[in-house]
């Protein structure tokens, strides 16, 4: 599906984990869902976000695999990691910035979201963008999301780095870049 | 390294395996034939330069040196001896009242000494059951490539001396 893109949005996301149902039924991984699942402030109220990996264009998880098991392909996908090669080191688990990489002990190797390489690569949607009932997670063309109120942005600044990627995050207007300080969330949280 | 690799800000680990898969580089076909053609020719030089080394070098000169008594070794008996230096073991057959060989007793395998069976009229290796003739040294069995040097040996009266050494690396 040449010039879509996917676009997250979890102010829009109402928790209902079709997501993750949805990407369990994938026959590569079957069982186990690659969507991140959160609750951004589990105390105080319901806000749930849902999100996939994002896809970076210098990804960080496959900077730091020692056994050159992670690659991203000519289409911008990073792929789960290559079983011949994966020797389940975690470095990747522990490097993203975004808690993306997954480490499935029993098979000792780390898979991730794909955007549904199956699907996405003979042009059908990925699987949670599909049954997304309110388009929190939306596999759509540039054109059909520029009329939402919020805008899409995908370099995202965490501390010193600075990162670009294939799937954009959906922002309010004036925003530019999504900036997060992780030491100033942790210290939140100890409040 | 940096004869081979065009500039790049990259260090060459990066290069060499990037996670982009558009960047991985691999063999290509005029670098194979290329690899082939200048391995063969590096091969060929080589091998020219020891021919050349073969024919610049002279042949040893082997001492003339006293080994035993013709008539302390009985028929069918051995004498152990080391020649030409004194780290080059040789062992002496007496096959018949007048016919006297040597051998270098290195097995041309992976020298081990060979010992004299004289029931086999064979020199045999213990190591890997090798076997040799005892006539002239060839190869009967076993792993061995060649046949053992030959000492030659000179009998003057009684006196039995060893002349020189004798190697068929053809086998």
């Amino acid at each position: 599906m040449f010039g879509y893109e996917f676009y997250i949005d979890p102010s829009r996301c109402i928790g209902c984990r079709s997501c993750l149902q949805a990407c369990e039924e994938c026959e590569t991984h079957r069982g186990h869902s690659m969507i991140n699942f959160d609750f951004i402030d589990r105390e105080e109220g319901i806000q749930s976000a849902a999100y996939v990996c994002w896809h970076c264009d210098e990804p960080t998880c496959a900077q730091v695999c020692p056994a050159d098991a992670i690659k991203k392909g000519e289409d911008g996908v990073v792929h789960s990691s290559l079983k011949p090669r994966c020797i389940a080191c975690n470095n990747c688990v522990l490097a993203c910035p975004f808690g993306i990489p997954k480490m499935w002990e029993p098979e000792q190797q780390m898979m991730k979201c794909d955007m549904c390489y199956d699907r996405t690569s003979i042009g059908k949607r990925p699987m949670c963008a599909t049954v997304c009932p309110s388009q929190a997670l939306a596999y759509v063309r540039p054109e059909d999301i520029a009329h939402r109120r919020e805008k899409p942005s995908n370099t995202f600044v965490f501390g010193n780095q600075t990162i670009t990627t294939k799937v954009y995050m959906m922002v309010p207007e004036p925003a530019q870049a999504v900036i997060i300080d992780a030491a100033d969330y942790i210290w939140e949280a100890r409040r | 390294m940096n004869l081979l690799r065009s500039k790049s800000a990259e260090p060459l680990w990066k290069e060499e395996f990037s996670v982009h898969t558009s960047d991985e580089r691999y063999v290509s076909r005029r670098q194979f034939s290329k690899f082939l053609v200048l391995t063969s020719a590096a091969m060929f030089v080589g091998n020219l330069w020891i021919l050349v080394k073969s024919w610049l070098t002279r042949k040893p000169v082997y001492p003339e040196a006293l080994i035993a008594n013709l008539s302390d070794v009985p028929v069918a008996g051995v004498k152990l001896f080391n020649y030409p230096t004194p780290d080059d073991h040789c062992i002496l057959v007496r096959l018949a009242a007048d016919r006297v060989v040597a051998y270098s007793q290195k097995c041309t395998h992976l020298s081990c000494a060979v010992y004299y069976s004289a029931e086999r009229k064979q020199l045999l290796c213990p190591c890997h059951n090798g076997s040799f003739s005892a006539e002239d040294g060839s190869v009967i069995a076993g792993p061995p490539p060649r046949p053992l040097p030959k000492i030659e040996i000179e009998t003057r009266g009684d006196q039995l001396i060893a002349r020189g050494v004798e190697t068929n690396a053809r086998g």
